[in-house]
């Protein structure tokens, strides 16, 4: 029988790590993920857990344990946050680069300086271009389905990467929310054991990690690349095994929400699409054609199903809890790209939003579409990102 | 190459010289990039003798992971992995940690890393795996500087030497610094093991290495391996170095269990170490000079002191 029970989005995220069975997690703390971390270590400690369970002593060996012990063939996992991220970008590029299928839980907050504890995509928006797969979550209950899809989509033969299941600090990670769990069965026919091709054995002893001169090494970029993006059509199938394990869809690598007639499409990642799901319907009551496009899988980019979901939108607002300092936010920067050139493509505007923890509100997305319609009835194209809510009295 | 292939590749006939290597007996066979004379290389082979093949091998970026993995090619017949700089500890943890999950326990990790890896960029990562007691054999080969860029300063680097990062010149005799005592502070880990060794003595070290295999946990094993490129003698001398080196004092060979001394090598005669220095010419400088006579007498010093405080006289 399936079992659903009020618990904070981190013990949600800890059920379905323990539920995949990794045999080795490595664990650093660093708010706001700690409480992943923390009842994971609860787990192991009353038995129920039967992982090995290292301690280590930065975000950069957290990174490392998992890279070596997916290397010698075991699933594994580990979670972090902010600067912890960022100390793992190293790692994070080589293993992608050595295709090591581990988990991690990338817990959304602000980047130094300044020092803040609170949401924002900066952190896992650095890590893009890792070749880490990027998936995004909206909920606790999705951040629970998720990783059980995450270490299934890693270890896929055809891709073979690391997947990163992002989730917003706080908002996610120490709401409480009704969770409904898979039942341990279930799980474990939709996940079988990690079976690697290649690992570490003495009994087929192999190189990893060699040295590539410029002969090689484009081709092995491209092959990462390649594994990725055409993963999309197996990350696509998994999430569709996942939804008729779960018994819910959130609907392939984007959420499309009210988009089908819609004038203006707003698009985000993470939880502030609920809010922003709120507000479409007010703005629908009000008679406006607005709807919402909330990107799922980040990494690959899912531009097929963007294209469709904004195919008909005159005009497209991104909301980017990011930026790319000197230029936009990086979705939008995505967006962009991927609409250049086509005939009838919309008007996309990038709002950077909610950085470091600033609330995004009904009526902010109410002043984000206003705004994108006065840019659009204006004439006149937009090639800045606008700042959304910006205090007059403190910006220089 | 296939597109999804990984980065890694069968050894069988993949090998740069087949003829010669199927002779080979060897773990780590020839036909790799490394320098002529290259100690660590020679080091590396004698430690997989005494190790055997039921090894897993760790090691950071630098020497030993560039002469030995252009793609296609590997002389390594045990499983070898090479991920980033600061990380071979950690990534030996996690080996050993999937090794232990998967109960496969007749495996044994080793990591081999050079004097940079180990005493600087990747000795928070080394401290973690000591702290934790992670069942890792960690192999320093140190050759007191980073050679695969050329020959800057190390925490490894001994007192004086000459590096590109550290050149003597008019207002510097080389390096101001002492060597790092790492053997010391891996000790204060609580280590169970940790010992010196060095090339110039593979039976020695051949000892060690083995006796370290029978013991679990953390084990610390710090070989000095003469570098013929960078400290700068003729290739056929790297034993003779070597053996100068532990002669004089300079590089003392010990063991110690649960931090204690249990074993020296003891010096049947005391060269003084100027016939040590006279042979390197990342010592030159001094040798050269008529104002290093007092510099001179502190790098005597300094082999007197570890002199006395292994009790290294017979």
């Amino acid at each position: 029988m399936t079992k659903i029970k009020v618990v904070e989005g981190s013990e949600a995220v800890a059920m379905a790590v323990k539920a995949c069975r990794p045999q080795v997690v490595a664990a650093y703390p660093i708010s706001p993920q700690t409480h992943i971390v923390e009842a994971l270590a609860r787990m192991a400690a009353d038995g129920e857990l039967k992982a090995e369970y290292v301690r280590v002593e930065s975000e950069f060996s957290a990174a490392s344990v998992v890279s070596g012990a997916s290397a010698a063939g075991s699933r594994s996992y580990t979670a972090s946050a902010s600067q912890g991220l960022l100390l793992m970008t190293e790692v994070l590029y080589a293993s992608a680069g050595m295709r090591l299928p581990f988990v991690i839980t990338g817990v959304n907050r602000s980047i130094s300086a300044p020092i803040n504890i609170q949401v924002d995509h900066q952190d896992t928006i650095s890590l893009r271009d890792s070749g880490v797969i990027q998936l995004y979550v909206e909920s606790a209950q999705e951040a629970y389905d998720l990783h059980l899809a995450a270490f299934k989509i890693a270890e896929h033969p055809a891709i073979m990467l690391p997947v990163m299941v992002c989730m917003d600090g706080w908002v996610l990670t120490h709401s409480y929310e009704p969770v409904e769990f898979v039942e341990q069965e279930k799980v474990d026919n939709f996940l079988p054991p990690f079976k690697p091709e290649n690992f570490l054995d003495v009994a087929n002893p192999k190189s990893w990690g060699s040295y590539a001169e410029g002969d090689v090494l484009m081709e092995f970029k491209y092959a990462i690349h390649k594994a990725m993006s055409e993963g999309k059509a197996h990350i696509r199938c998994i999430l569709a095994e996942l939804a008729a394990l779960t018994g819910r869809d959130y609907g392939g690598l984007v959420e499309a929400y009210r988009t089908d007639d819609a004038d203006v499409v707003l698009v985000a990642m993470g939880s502030m699409a609920g809010t922003i799901k709120d507000a479409v319907d007010d703005l629908r009551r009000e008679g406006k054609k607005v709807g919402l496009v909330r990107i799922r899988c980040y990494r690959p980019f899912p531009h097929e199903e963007l294209s469709a979901a904004l195919g008909r939108a005159k005009l497209v607002a991104v909301l980017d809890a990011n930026v790319s300092i000197g230029s936009e936010g990086a979705v939008g920067l995505d967006i962009k790209s991927k609409l250049n050139g086509r005939p009838g493509a919309p008007m996309v505007v990038d709002f950077i939003a909610g950085l470091g923890g600033r609330e995004v509100n009904a009526g902010a997305v109410r002043r984000i579409v206003e705004r994108t319609e006065r840019i659009f009835s204006s004439g006149v194209p937009i090639s800045e990102a606008e700042w959304l809510d910006l205090n007059p009295a403190i910006v220089p | 190459m296939a597109g999804s292939e990984p980065s890694h590749r069968s050894l069988k006939g993949d090998l740069m010289d087949k003829k010669r290597t199927e002779k080979d007996e060897s773990l780590f066979v020839s036909g790799h990039r490394a320098c002529h004379g290259c100690g660590l290389a020679l080091a590396v082979r004698h430690v997989l003798e005494a190790t055997g093949s039921n090894v897993i091998v760790v090691s950071p970026t630098g020497c030993l992971e560039t002469f030995s993995s252009p793609y296609g090619f590997s002389p390594w017949r045990v499983p070898w992995i090479h991920h980033v700089f600061e990380n071979a500890p950690a990534i030996a943890s996690g080996v050993a940690a999937a090794l232990r999950a998967q109960g496969r326990d007749a495996t044994r990790v080793v990591a081999i890393g050079g004097d940079g890896a180990t005493f600087d960029i990747g000795f928070g990562s080394l401290s973690g795996m000591l702290e934790r007691g992670d069942d890792v054999l960690y192999i320093c080969t140190d050759n007191g500087a980073y050679m695969n860029t050329g020959g800057q300063r190390s925490g490894a680097t001994p007192f004086c030497a000459a590096t590109t990062t550290h050149p003597p010149g008019k207002a510097s005799f080389g390096k101001s610094e002492k060597k790092k005592d790492l053997p010391e502070i891996v000790a204060a880990h609580g280590t169970p093991y940790v010992a010196t060794a060095t090339v110039a003595y593979l039976g020695d070290l051949k000892q060690k290495v083995k006796k370290a295999m029978t013991l679990h946990g953390p084990r610390y094993i710090q070989i000095d391996t003469p570098c013929p490129s960078v400290w700068n003698f003729p290739s056929h001398l790297t034993l003779e170095i070597g053996r100068l080196g532990v002669n004089s004092g300079l590089v003392p060979l010990f063991e110690m269990v649960d931090g204690k001394i249990t074993k020296v090598k003891k010096l049947r005669t005391k060269l003084p170490v100027i016939e040590y220095l006279n042979k390197q010419k990342r010592y030159q400088h001094l040798v050269a000079s008529d104002l290093s006579q007092e510099t001179l007498q502190a790098i005597q010093d300094q082999a007197d002191q570890n002199i006395a405080k292994y009790g290294l006289m017979a």
